[in-house]
């Protein structure tokens, strides 16, 4: 592993691709360039984003005024409820912190990052995207179909999801499960890339653990990824097989088990977890090195908690069924692994608190993202313990504490985490730079409504309300007053919160039309991206610039150095 | 009451969410400990995070960042002793949630007073009575739809069951929650000790009625139950099958 890598790509002429295809917008459907499917991974997930943000809007404003005519929706039904907040769950999970985190941010990094010209396989990488194209169509199709969309919960659980005679959405629900199925096929093929392309394309120097963290935590997730889907993807054709043929693999009257479905779809929901968190960490830990000009603290020990929170993630997934009627005895193996996996996830936080000691750290709208990430999803681990002790479980499972402590593990992932990205990178995707006072006025009229929405629902939780229940009014100890503010006040914020994302908006509009040219490397940073020009041009470097490492990519503020960087290609001096 | 028994009642204390039964207090308890552990922990990594961003601010003084790579042992120990601590405190949240666990989902205490069965349906929760000789399946069944009435102080057994869909039987104020899933009888146990009123909540997605799927617990005095049971005894002592269970709205 610490031999140099061989090197497939490395000064051939680049010339087959793209240069002999189809012209004009063709030119961009068909395009095999990494960097290209990055943007189109990108738009596409930020435009489902604004679908999952609609959707989260409709159903808030029914929570907080039952039976009101929605602005720009009209009345909520309790079908009309329930498929929303399914479908919401679905989108911002696998149409928008996949697509953004994992496939935008993996093809861009990747290639750039290790020193190539492209993936390994860019035909299979075209083909990735266009299934995942195909998918989002399926998916925004199951939601007008007759009948209307799937309601049965992103989590699908047979027989509701199996037979259209409960579920009432014939078409709705098989489209679902096609929609997901396409895209978990998408995501293979973009992982064999990303694997592929780590191992046998790093530039002539680069070692393992020359490789920046962001590119080995998105390729541990890969792995994550294509070792759990196979079992749900085994059980989403089952499912199928189920609605549309009358199988009756998770119906209990043939013979059939509804909690086979529940471990099948488990034991990749919970790797999928991480399979998002990690790209996100992996992209905080970059900014945090940057913008505190340090280096990692324990790069080995990052990757090595990686590595062993990946390979726990594969044994906690009955936690999210210790009340399913499993056996009993079941949830103390369960509870024990999932408390453990809290060890390798805290270590991670210290590592990343003790970068910044002793740094020279720079506020700016990147690294404010970054910070934002650590400091909010510690909420989410801590209040994860809770939920990981059987005991305490049998009282918050299904209820609001559940859905605000995953919200405060997946909003600083798909959101904090894609922002800190999108700012980071923003120059070297787009050649511009951003203005960091909207930047800012962005990230604080983000982080502090998003605190407001869920901090509340913790006490909502707390109270005993369930999820997934359109109007709490016919429960008397849940239609206090009280409550009934909170739902309110949470709403609200979400409102503030879904008007700042204009001021986002703007600023990419206002950046695109006149910001100042970046040049390579703004931020001073080490990796190889910061080494071409911004954008990078087809092929990435030109032929015969190709870089060579000659370090690690956190060699910042090294004494006796007059630059606080050192980046990777840079030749040693002579006399050292 | 002691000092570790009023953490129990946090909760009820602040006017959240009531002790309705033997074994709320004991969640309650878990809950708090939790909250007091992970506290502890989360206040000092929060705390330590912002003092590093104040104290390490680049100034404009030129000061340069420090070269640490954290492979020597001097500053590893920051990271290895932290967590080895979080594994302890890991090891006493196991413990203390497991004896949670097993006194209300792994023993199941004997020689309950009642034995009612409790099934889930689109959109409707069924509820049958053990009636006054206190057994299941006798002519003297009391069969209700959306109403459960219990008697305080009483030990409780219930089988659970679903005739469609999965459901999930769910009062707050008791701390109980299960699935109940098609096909299968899951038994377990509660000990109601307040009186009233109380939710009984759908807390498992269940197709276009969940959100109406809502029921009441009746927790009644001795001499109110024995007259609700009197009231509602079915006057012909018919073998209770399927058929005769009243079908839901």
């Amino acid at each position: 592993m610490v031999e140099p890598a061989v090197d497939l790509t490395h000064g051939h002429p680049h010339d087959d691709h793209e240069h002999h295809g189809p012209q004009g917008w063709l030119k961009y459907l068909w395009s095999t360039d990494h960097k290209v499917i990055a943007m189109q991974y990108m738009f596409t997930g930020m435009f489902m984003a604004m679908v999952g943000g609609f959707m989260a809007y409709v159903f808030r404003m029914q929570l907080a005024f039952p039976g009101m005519n929605v602005p720009g929706f009209g009345m909520v039904s309790m079908g009309e409820y329930n498929a929303l907040v399914t479908n919401h769950g679905t989108i911002m999970i696998f149409w928008v912190a996949m697509p953004v985190l994992l496939a935008a941010f993996g093809n861009f990094l990747i290639p750039l990052m290790v020193g190539t010209d492209d993936m390994v396989f860019p035909k299979i990488n075209r083909l990735s995207f266009q299934v995942f194209f195909v998918s989002t169509i399926v998916i925004l199709a199951s939601l007008v179909v007759e009948g209307g969309g799937f309601a049965g919960a992103w989590t699908a659980y047979p027989p509701l999801s199996a037979n259209e005679t409960y579920n009432l959405t014939p078409l709705g629900s098989t489209l679902w499960v096609i929609g997901v199925g396409l895209e978990f096929v998408a995501f293979l093929l973009g992982g064999i890339n990303f694997i592929t392309t780590l191992m046998n394309s790093r530039a002539p120097g680069m070692r393992a653990f020359d490789v920046p963290l962001v590119v080995w935590m998105i390729v541990v997730a890969s792995i994550l990824f294509m070792l759990s889907v196979g079992p749900l993807l085994a059980g989403a054709i089952m499912l199928i097989f189920d609605q549309t043929i009358g199988t009756g693999f998770f119906n209990p009257a043939t013979g059939g088990d509804p909690i086979l479905w529940q471990h099948l779809f488990w034991f990749f929901g919970h790797p999928e977890v991480y399979v998002v968190l990690l790209p996100a960490m992996g992209v905080v830990i970059e900014i945090i090195a940057t913008f505190a000009r340090k280096k990692v603290f324990g790069y080995r020990i990052v990757i090595f908690t990686v590595v062993a929170t990946g390979v726990l993630s594969f044994f906690v997934w009955a936690h999210h069924q210790f009340i399913a009627g499993i056996d009993p005895r079941m949830a103390n193996i369960f509870t024990i692994t999932t408390l453990l996996i809290s060890v390798p996830i805290a270590e991670l936080c210290f590592v990343y608190i003790a970068t910044l000691y002793g740094g020279s750290i720079r506020l700016t709208t990147p690294m404010l993202w970054a910070l934002a990430f650590v400091a909010e999803f510690l909420i989410g681990g801590v209040t994860g313990i809770f939920l990981g002790a059987a005991g305490a479980d049998i009282y918050f499972h299904d209820t609001y504490f559940v859905l605000a402590h995953f919200h405060y593990t997946f909003f600083p992932i798909a959101i904090i985490g894609t922002y800190a990205a999108f700012t980071y990178w923003f120059p070297k995707m787009f050649g511009k730079m951003m203005d960091d006072r909207l930047g800012k006025w962005h990230f604080w009229l983000t982080i502090i409504p998003f605190n407001m929405i869920f901090i509340p629902l913790f006490v909502l939780g707390m109270g005993g309300q369930h999820r997934r229940i359109s109007n709490y009014s016919g429960f008397s100890e849940l239609a206090r007053d009280g409550f009934q503010d909170i739902r309110v006040f949470a709403t609200v914020s979400l409102l503030i919160m879904l008007l700042a994302q204009l001021i986002f908006f703007y600023n990419c509009w206002k950046t695109w039309r006149s910001g100042p040219k970046a040049g390579k490397n703004p931020w001073k940073a080490n990796s190889l991206e910061w080494t071409t020009e911004s954008p990078p041009p087809h092929g990435n470097w030109h032929p015969d610039e190709m870089p060579v490492v000659h370090r690690g990519p956190y060699e910042f503020s090294v004494p006796g150095r007059e630059d606080d960087y050192w980046p990777q290609n840079e030749p040693p001096r002579r006399d050292s | 009451m002691g000092f570790l028994e009023r953490l129990g009642h946090f909760f009820d204390d602040i006017g959240l969410i009531r002790i309705g039964s033997s074994y709320a207090a004991d969640i309650d308890f878990l809950i708090v400990l939790v909250t007091l552990v992970v506290g502890v922990w989360f206040v000092a990594a929060e705390l330590i995070f912002v003092y590093f961003i104040m104290k390490f601010r680049d100034k404009g003084d030129g000061r340069r960042a420090d070269y640490i790579d954290g492979k020597n042992k001097r500053h590893k120990k920051w990271i290895t002793y932290p967590h080895l601590a979080v594994l302890v405190f890991d090891v006493l949240i196991i413990v203390v949630s497991f004896n949670v666990w097993h006194k209300i989902k792994l023993d199941l205490p004997e020689n309950p007073d009642c034995v009612i069965r409790v099934t889930g349906q689109q959109w409707a929760w069924i509820f049958q009575h053990c009636g006054a000789d206190g057994e299941l399946d006798t002519a003297d069944d009391i069969y209700t739809v959306d109403e459960l009435h219990v008697e305080n102080d009483k030990l409780y057994h219930f089988k659970l069951e679903a005739k469609d869909v999965l459901h999930s039987f769910s009062v707050p104020v008791w701390r109980i929650k299960q699935d109940a899933i098609p096909g299968r009888s899951i038994t377990g146990w509660f000990q109601p000790t307040l009186t009233g009123e109380f939710d009984v909540q759908c807390a498992e997605i269940c197709g276009f009625g969940h959100t109406v799927m809502q029921g009441t617990a009746f927790v009644e005095t001795a001499e109110e139950h024995a007259a609700w049971v009197a009231a509602n005894t079915p006057a012909e002592a018919a073998t209770p099958t399927a058929d005769n269970t009243p079908s839901a709205r």
